[in-house]
């Protein structure tokens, strides 16, 4: 079992759970995801690794609450446990000094992309951090962003919030801008990173994303995270999750990702019919 | 043979039958088909055994268990004296009496096979396990502690009787097991209709009674390396049994469509996460209409007949070659056909068809004939030029095999391995090229059997036993 030491509600939907696993933070590096199990009737759902502390012997991770998982585990409270925890999976970010690099987080994408934007400004990068959101209330972690980062810029796509545009907006500035960029790192919903990759192609920058695709076991047993990158089959879950995004087949990566689409909305509806908002401390989910 | 001495008993020629749920019934539900002897019955098939001095059955056994005497317990009506004798060499018998594939193993070599029907060894080893399992587990004798401490990486067949033959020489046996329940293919593969999962948590609640420590969720080559175990972990030798777990694809246009499975994948959903129990439990599956199962191997019969379980209404299985190849266990193929899964032979996909969603509507399929033995020594199938025809389905399953999971190899300094990227491990000893690593199982061999797997535990188990009685 493993405890949830702190909860932090992020935005309405959006959560922050520090989990205590021991074995995990030792080797947690950016990139990387978990996998976790809320209780035993529980699916088994990746999460990316938004932070982890060696010392605390903690992994953080930031989650939206979408499917039936998610909103359960969005009633957990701090004390609370996860039934199991497994990681860290999938290989880290390829960490190196590029000189110049970028990093776009979208969404809840901002999580995942900061461990990346520290590792890269630690070694030696100048890094340039681009985060949006669709409107103000789900904006999250700008400090963070800012503490990782030697410059931040963002958005909101109505403009409640700093500039209104898309991270893609911001992004051909920093480009148009900023001379050589060796680097861009984008995470964030599909449609985001496959728009992203379509603006860095056009100025040929080498651009990472990283694929939440479905999975099972998470340790490539199972081929349900298929993807084709450059035209051959690779499992997000080992030879992954991050990807050169210029060879990966987007249009494949959004059908697969609702294979089941009508299952969730069952699970979802059925679960919200049957709980209302129960969580274990009674603080109406806000802890 | 024929015991000249003995008085001369009528022989039985058939196997007391199996009671089984009835077909029609058991396709559509999840619980064990073969329900097990009575014990009228089993002492009936007992007797039939010649107790043959020489034993022929036990060559054929990988675990060498002292057939003819457990047996002969049995058929003296004394069960317990049956599941010790059984359980000197067999950690799992209720799994081996059910997934062995005993005509190719030990029922080969029966005396009576020659003129009748072998003796159902597999049957009465059942029995006499699962009347273990339905009272009180047996005392089991452990020696006393040595102080040393192994590692067994994965807890699939060959991990767990690794770990039950150490523990009972006093060794200190931790298990590191990736997923969230111990037993590997046992709980993620083979189908509850086929192997009950209490069964298999029963048997390896025994093991931790033996004082084996079983960690889950702790994948090996991601939160510790091998080296990590050995140095500074603590570990004097390790064991590596990870076994099968990287599913092979056909490498035909239309693959990744949704709707397109591997076996690994439509059976984990199914019987590790309880799939056919949705929404109660979390984890979807889907199940079209009409399915289409790749490949002839036991993995494809159970796949094929989950699928029937889950409500297609038509399960296929699509076999490149002919009945007579068909790797699967004989009583797979027949249970199948019972429940009424249909078989394409000498049929074999080129490519799978999909609509504007992206989702499977057909197969395109070449028709084969037999050629000339392959070195496997099975007619390789030739296709039939110009022979293409559709096949309508929606739902793929890719049976065609595993491939040893990369994750242990892959991150083991030191650690040879072949081509296919299975470890490299000495038949007679399961030594590695790294010096107090041991391996075992399918990422030895390939996939192949849960009793071949123990076989190699065992032979492990005994070389590290060895190397740690010379280590102090």
């Amino acid at each position: 079992m493993y405890r949830i030491v702190r909860k932090e509600a992020l935005a309405p939907t959006l959560s922050l759970f520090e989990i205590e696993a021991p074995l995990v933070a030792r080797k947690a590096r950016a990139g990387q995801f978990v996998i976790l199990r809320i209780n035993e009737e529980g699916e088994r759902i990746p999460l990316t690794i938004a932070d982890f502390d060696r010392a605390r012997e903690t992994i953080t991770c930031v989650f939206q609450e979408v499917g039936k998982t998610t909103k359960e585990l969005g009633t957990l409270c701090e004390g609370d446990y996860l039934q199991d925890f497994a990681g860290p999976l999938g290989l880290p970010s390829h960490i190196e000094n590029f000189g110049r690099v970028v990093c776009v987080g979208g969404g809840l994408g901002v999580a995942p992309v900061f461990p990346i934007a520290r590792a890269l400004k630690e070694a030696g990068n100048e890094v340039i951090g681009i985060m949006g959101a669709r409107t103000k209330e789900l904006l999250f972690w700008e400090e963070k962003m800012y503490s990782a980062c030697s410059e931040l810029w963002v958005t909101t796509d109505d403009g409640s919030y700093s500039r209104k545009g898309f991270v893609t907006d911001l992004l051909r500035e920093v480009i148009e801008k900023k001379k050589d960029v060796g680097l861009c790192v984008a995470i964030g919903p599909l449609p985001m990173m496959r728009a992203v990759c379509g603006l860095t192609r056009e100025y040929g920058l080498k651009t990472v994303v990283s694929l939440n695709s479905i999975m099972v076991d998470g340790t490539g047993m199972c081929g349900c995270c298929r993807v084709t990158v450059g035209g051959k089959t690779k499992f997000a879950c080992v030879d992954g999750p991050e990807f050169d995004g210029h060879l990966v087949d987007f249009e494949e990566m959004a059908r697969r990702a609702v294979i089941y689409k009508p299952q969730e909305q069952l699970a979802v509806s059925r679960y919200v019919k049957n709980s209302a908002h129960n969580c274990s401390c009674g603080c109406g989910g806000g802890r | 043979m024929n015991g000249g001495s003995k008085p001369k008993k009528t022989i039985e020629p058939k196997k007391n039958p199996m009671p089984c749920q009835e077909p029609a019934v058991r396709a559509r539900n999840f619980n064990e088909v073969a329900l097990g002897y009575s014990e009228e019955a089993v002492v009936a098939e007992a007797n039939r055994c010649l107790q043959c001095k020489n034993a022929p059955c036990r060559q054929g056994c990988p675990v060498e268990v002292d057939i003819p005497a457990f047996i002969g317990l049995a058929a003296g009506g004394d069960f317990y004296g049956a599941i010790r004798k059984l359980k000197e060499k067999n950690a799992l018998p209720a799994v081996c009496g059910r997934v062995c594939p005993q005509e190719s193993q030990c029922e080969k070599y029966c005396t009576l096979g020659k003129k009748h029907e072998p003796v159902a060894i597999g049957r009465i080893e059942r029995f006499c396990a699962d009347w273990e399992l339905a009272g009180a587990a047996l005392p089991q004798e452990v020696k006393p502690p040595t102080g040393k401490k192994v590692a067994v990486v994965g807890s699939g067949p060959s991990g767990l009787t690794c770990a039950a033959d150490l523990a009972k020489l006093g060794h200190q046996v931790t298990i590191f097991e990736a997923l969230h329940v111990p037993g590997g293919v046992l709980m993620y593969g083979i189908p509850e209709f086929r192997l009950p999962k209490n069964v298999v948590q029963t048997e390896i609640g025994n093991l931790k009674d033996l004082g084996v420590n079983i960690e889950v969720n702790a994948v090996v080559g991601k939160f510790a390396v091998v080296d990590e175990l050995l140095n500074g972990g603590g570990f004097d030798a390790v064991f590596i049994g990870t076994g099968a777990g990287l599913p092979y694809f056909m490498n035909i246009p239309g693959e990744n469509a949704c709707g397109v499975y591997s076996a690994n994948e439509f059976l984990t959903r199914t019987n590790l996460m309880k799939a056919y129990r949705f929404p109660e439990a979390d984890t979807p599956i889907r199940v079209g209409r009409k399915v289409a199962v790749l490949g002839g191997g036991n993995v494809a019969m159970d796949a094929a007949r989950t699928a029937l379980r889950l409500g297609a209404e038509e399960s296929w299985i699509v076999y490149r070659r002919s009945k007579k190849e068909l790797p699967a266990r004989h009583e797979e193929v027949e249970h199948a056909e019972e429940e009424g899964v249909k078989f394409a032979f000498l049929t074999s996909p080129t490519r799978i068809i999909y609509n504007d969603d992206y989702w499977v509507t057909a197969m395109e399929c070449l028709q084969y004939k037999l050629g000339e033995p392959d070195a496997s020594g099975r007619r390789s199938p030739v296709p039939i030029p110009g022979s293409e025809f559709v096949m309508d389905v929606d739902t793929v399953v890719v049976a065609i095999g595993q491939g040893p999971n990369p994750l242990v190899p892959g991150t083991t300094e030191g650690l040879q391995c072949n081509k296919k990227g299975n470890i490299v491990a000495d038949p007679g000893t399961g030594a590695t090229s790294k010096p107090g690593v041991y391996a075992g199982g399918d990422v030895v061999t390939g996939a192949a059997t849960v009793i071949l797997a123990m076989g190699a535990g065992r032979t492990a188990a005994k070389s590290i036993h060895a190397y740690l009685s010379g280590k102090n």
